[in-house]
């Protein structure tokens, strides 16, 4: 013990070149990879051209992937003493969307801030967990038991529901709570509690239907019954299924893709990129795909399993949890599985937000990689 | 360090619940996969190429029409079109005000268009106007850059070079019917048109050709991306050849000129008709691209007919025409021989009622072939009350009257032979001897058509069944029709009397006395509208009693003839609606006919299938 507490901190006080050293080059290789296929499918998308989509998608991930870089070698403490203001400002911006917003896909969600329309839901997703993990750091065991103790981590978490529920973004609030609860699963509170609140969900979602909007109804009737009105809502999935099907095992072959180049699929640059994806390389390509997202997500937990501080460990796994959701209902919704509710698959997806989550995610995941040694007081990281 | 290992303890368990979870659900990901491109593969890329796959018509190109000698009646002509893509048009109204200033499109082509725009889907090409001709073509082409959505086409129209001439017979092509669209896939075709009257309606079938398909790729909008093989080409339609002889015909209606009448011209050996001819005319080429709903009204109203074709649809009653028939039956039964002879004085009492001969003043002592010559009607009376009325309706159907010959042009009639029979059935009348006497000489109810003049004269000359055809492209035993079941000595008798009616003496002398390059012969008739034919009917209700139009009240003027009389070659029946008497009117332009037709004619002539 001494000579950890005389030793340690120059054994964990990286230089920034040592931390450098000390990044995990794999997930930072998987992501790499997964936005190449990103380039390739938006290039498709385009009928085989860079512009408009792909050439653009390349420059935010260059972007991007220097801010995650940078992130991963920023400390964990800062990160950690940053946990409850970047909440805030999250909430903050959320307000601001409310009233100054741009209106798209049938919802207040974006905020013009000049160079990109930036979309706070998403950035909330990353705040959220980062402020629950902060919280639960400094609580013990059997703190974190009590039903007590849930009263600011719900708070955390309803407040920005409520503002992206209200936008309305249904997809991106469910996500949120979503990410939010395994973030508090893994902070060790009751199970029973979640058995509790899942069962109580069914009457929720009875009392919240007469609220929701006739196309959020619609979203959710159809993915009952997509074929009761194969030229309406039911038609997205329908079209959906016959690409992803009729890709076979390896596929129609880059830019041979029939439904997607003919346009039968609807949003092919957002939601329904893995469609485009399987038709033209079958299920060969989407597991290849699914694979990367499986070793990059299997990463973020195993970060956290090996990392000493409870802040880091709920950080890097909540956010391993809440990107995977991500993954899991898009590639639900494009299968029929999931209703349509309007996820993208992120870093393949045209969009800036969806990507700028999973960068910032995963700096942050890495930084905790980075400083998984270190060790921080409970009461907080000592450094603001 | 103890509570933190505790702490630790239930996250790393329950990390490691959550990525088992995760493993779970990326299996179950890739399972449902599996179970859309594997296990249903089959039924999805079947759905996907019903997507995409679309098989489009192709219109055949339509089989035309020949004369004898190789001329074209109707045939395809380049057709220079414009045409608009609705979804490729900006703005559709600026559009269509642009194209305006090329074009002349009228209020009610742009009504058109516009419900045609609203009512079809946006990439589906709506034509705004057919038949440009090149100046205006090229224009548009020029203009094109400025004009979003427009654009220009070259498809193929149909082409009657012949026009008004050959209306009757060809008849023309128009759009489908709105109900009929769905009858055919074809019909759906942007500009596709079908036969409406006449040869090109009854041939349709052989004309048409087949449709070929090719498969299209298209994309979810419709729209035809590219197209992919194999491609099943259209089959041409068949051509049409024709007995008819267009030079001739065109030579008869120029003749007729704005008369109202139908004539028929046979080659006597074969029964080819060489002509065939109806005026006034109308012009084919004009339904083609539609018809002006002013020109089509004129046509409807107009009370000579031009839409009728007179020569197989007009009846009218034969008049004197008939007079060779009636005095045969009179012969086969020996109720006659040529020498008999009756004495007229004008007229001929039957009852209480009186019977007049044309020749008011009266012919004095005639014998039969005096009173054909001269077309004496007294004579006819006396043969009328020995011989029954059935007797001269068997004689005249054997000659062909009272029948068609189902040639494959449209409306030919059967014209009307009455018997006691047909009195019964139609009348609930017994027949009466005073109705056999206004047949003897072609008047009461008999009827006859000019093609059935032509093939009694054709009859009359030969002595054979001459069974007249058009479409020289059926086949048929034309070597040979079977002898008439007549007396050859009562029908060189009455051929003799045919040719006396152009003589000294005769009916059409003086008409036709002109030197003709061969010797002909024929019959006046001339026949007073009493009873007017059934297809005239509608258009003359009322104009009897109204003398702003004496035109209708007049007698028609028929001849029928055939020549040369050595060895007869071509039969003629001219029938002129109103056209005045028989002798004056029908007379000399069945001479001048007869002779044309012997020009091209002169000798035994070989029929060209």
């Amino acid at each position: 013990m001494g000579t950890s507490r005389m030793f340690g901190p120059r054994r964990v006080e990286k230089s920034v070149i040592q931390r450098f050293a000390s990044l995990n080059w794999g997930i930072v290789l998987a992501t790499i990879l997964i936005a190449t296929v990103g380039f390739a499918m938006l290039f498709s998308v385009a009928d085989g051209q860079w512009d408009p989509w792909a050439s653009r998608h390349m420059m935010r991930f260059g972007i991007a992937l220097l801010l995650m870089l940078a992130i991963a070698v920023v400390d964990i403490r800062y990160w950690m003493a940053l946990a409850y203001p970047a909440w805030f400002a999250g909430i903050t911006l959320l307000f601001a969307v409310e009233f100054i917003g741009d209106t798209g896909m049938g919802g207040q969600r974006w905020l013009d801030i000049g160079f990109m329309r930036l979309q706070p839901s998403e950035l909330m997703k990353i705040a959220v967990v980062m402020a629950i993990a902060r919280y639960y750091h400094g609580r013990t065991q059997l703190q974190s038991r009590s039903l007590k103790s849930l009263l600011v981590p719900g708070l955390l978490l309803m407040i920005p529901f409520a503002l992206v529920y209200r936008q309305p973004d249904l997809g991106t609030a469910i996500m949120i709570i979503a990410g939010g609860a395994a973030t508090l699963f893994l902070a060790g509170v009751p199970a029973w509690m979640f058995v509790t609140a899942a069962v109580g969900v069914v009457p929720l979602a009875f009392a919240i239907w007469p609220f929701l909007n006739t196309y959020q109804q619609n979203r959710v009737l159809t993915f009952f019954n997509p074929e009761s009105d194969p030229l309406g809502a039911g038609y997205q999935i329908t079209q959906s299924k016959i690409a992803l099907g009729s890709g076979g095992m390896t596929g129609k072959g880059f830019l041979e893709g029939t439904q997607s180049h003919l346009n039968f699929l609807p949003e092919m640059k957002t939601d329904f990129i893995f469609t485009v994806l399987v038709e033209e390389f079958g299920l060969m390509g989407a597991t290849i795909v699914l694979g990367l997202y499986g070793i990059v997500l299997s990463y973020g937990l195993l970060i956290g399993i090996g990392c000493r501080n409870q802040f880091g460990r709920l950080l890097a796994s909540g956010l391993a949890i809440a990107l995977f959701l991500y993954v899991m209902i898009n590639v639900g919704m494009v299968m029929g599985l999931l209703p349509v509710v309007g996820v993208p698959l992120p870093l393949i997806s045209w969009g800036g937000s969806s990507m700028l989550t999973w960068m910032i995610a995963y700096g942050l995941i890495l930084s905790v990689s980075v400083h998984r040694h270190v060790t921080i007081a409970p009461r907080g990281s000592g450094i603001v | 360090m103890a509570r933190e290992g505790l702490r630790y303890q239930t996250y790393s368990r329950r990390a490691l619940l959550l990525a088992g979870l995760q493993g779970i659900v990326l299996g179950a990901l890739g399972l449902r996969l599996y179970y859309l491109s594997i296990v249903n593969g089959e039924k999805y890329r079947l759905r996907a190429d019903k997507n995409r796959i679309s098989i489009r018509l192709i219109a055949p190109e339509r089989g035309e029409i020949y004369d004898r000698n190789g001329e074209k009646l109707a045939t395809n002509t380049q057709d220079l079109r414009a045409l608009l893509v609705p979804e490729q048009a900006d703005q559709l109204e600026p559009t269509l005000a642009k194209v305006q200033q090329i074009i002349d499109l009228n209020d009610r082509r742009l009504s058109r268009i516009r419900r045609r725009i609203s009512r079809q889907r946006k990439f589906v090409p709506v034509t705004l106007a057919q038949g440009l001709d090149w100046e205006t073509f090229s224009r548009l082409n020029v203009e094109i850059p400025q004009l979003p959505g427009v654009m220009t086409d070259a498809g193929l129209s149909r082409l009657y070079p012949g026009g008004e001439s050959i209306a009757h017979l060809v008849g023309y092509m128009a759009s489908p019917d709105e109900e009929d669209v769905y009858k055919s896939p074809l019909y759906q075709l942007p500009g596709f048109k079908i036969g409406k009257q006449g040869l090109e309606r009854r041939y349709e079938a052989l004309l048409r050709g087949a449709s070929g398909t090719r498969r299209v790729e298209v994309n979810a909008v419709g729209r035809e991306i590219r197209e992919l093989p194999p491609r099943e080409e259209s089959i041409r339609g068949n051509d049409l050849h024709l007995t008819l002889d267009m030079p001739l015909q065109q030579y008869v209606m120029q003749e007729l000129g704005e008369e109202a009448a139908g004539v028929v011209v046979m080659d006597i050996a074969s029964g080819d008709i060489l002509a065939m001819a109806s005026s006034p005319g109308y012009d084919p080429n004009e339904f083609t691209n539609g018809i002006s709903n002013a020109n089509w009204q004129a046509l409807l109203k107009d009370p000579r007919t031009p839409l009728l074709n007179k020569s197989v649809s007009g009846q009218y009653p034969p008049g004197s025409t008939i007079k060779m028939v009636v005095a045969l039956a009179a012969l086969e039964q020996g109720l006659i021989t040529p020498d008999t002879t009756y004495y007229c004085n004008g007229k001929h009492r039957l009852g209480d009622h009186t019977f007049h001969c044309w020749q008011n003043r009266g012919h004095g002592k005639l014998n039969m072939l005096e009173a054909i010559a001269k077309s004496c009607d007294v004579y006819f009376y006396e043969i009328a009350e020995k011989l029954d009325i059935d007797l001269i309706a068997d004689m005249a159907s054997r000659f062909g009257l009272g029948t068609t010959f189902d040639m494959g042009v449209d409306g030919e009639k059967e014209g009307l032979l009455p018997t006691r029979e047909w009195k019964r059935i139609f009348q609930q009348q017994s027949w009466q001897l005073g109705e056999t006497l206004n047949v003897a000489i072609g008047q009461g109810a008999m009827l006859a058509t000019p093609l059935q003049l032509a093939v009694m004269t054709a009859r009359l000359a030969s002595g054979q069944q001459t069974t007249p055809r058009i479409v020289a492209d059926i086949d048929r035993d034309e070597s040979f029709f079977a002898p008439l079941d007549v007396n050859p000595f009562h029908l060189e008798t009455v051929q003799r009397t045919m040719e006396m009616v152009m003589e000294e003496g005769g009916t059409a002398h003086d008409y036709a006395r002109r030197k003709s390059a061969t010797k002909q012969a024929g019959k006046t008739g001339t026949a007073q509208v009493r009873r007017i034919s059934l297809a005239e009917r509608q258009a003359e209700g009322g104009v009897l009693d109204n003398d702003e139009l004496p035109w209708a009240s007049r007698d028609h003027a028929l001849f029928v003839g055939y020549a040369p009389v050595e060895a007869p070659k071509v039969a003629v029946s001219v029938v002129v609606q109103h056209g005045g008497g028989g002798s004056s009117v029908a007379a000399p332009l069945a001479r001048r006919i007869m002779d044309k037709a012997l020009e091209t004619y002169p000798a035994e002539g070989e029929v060209q299938a």
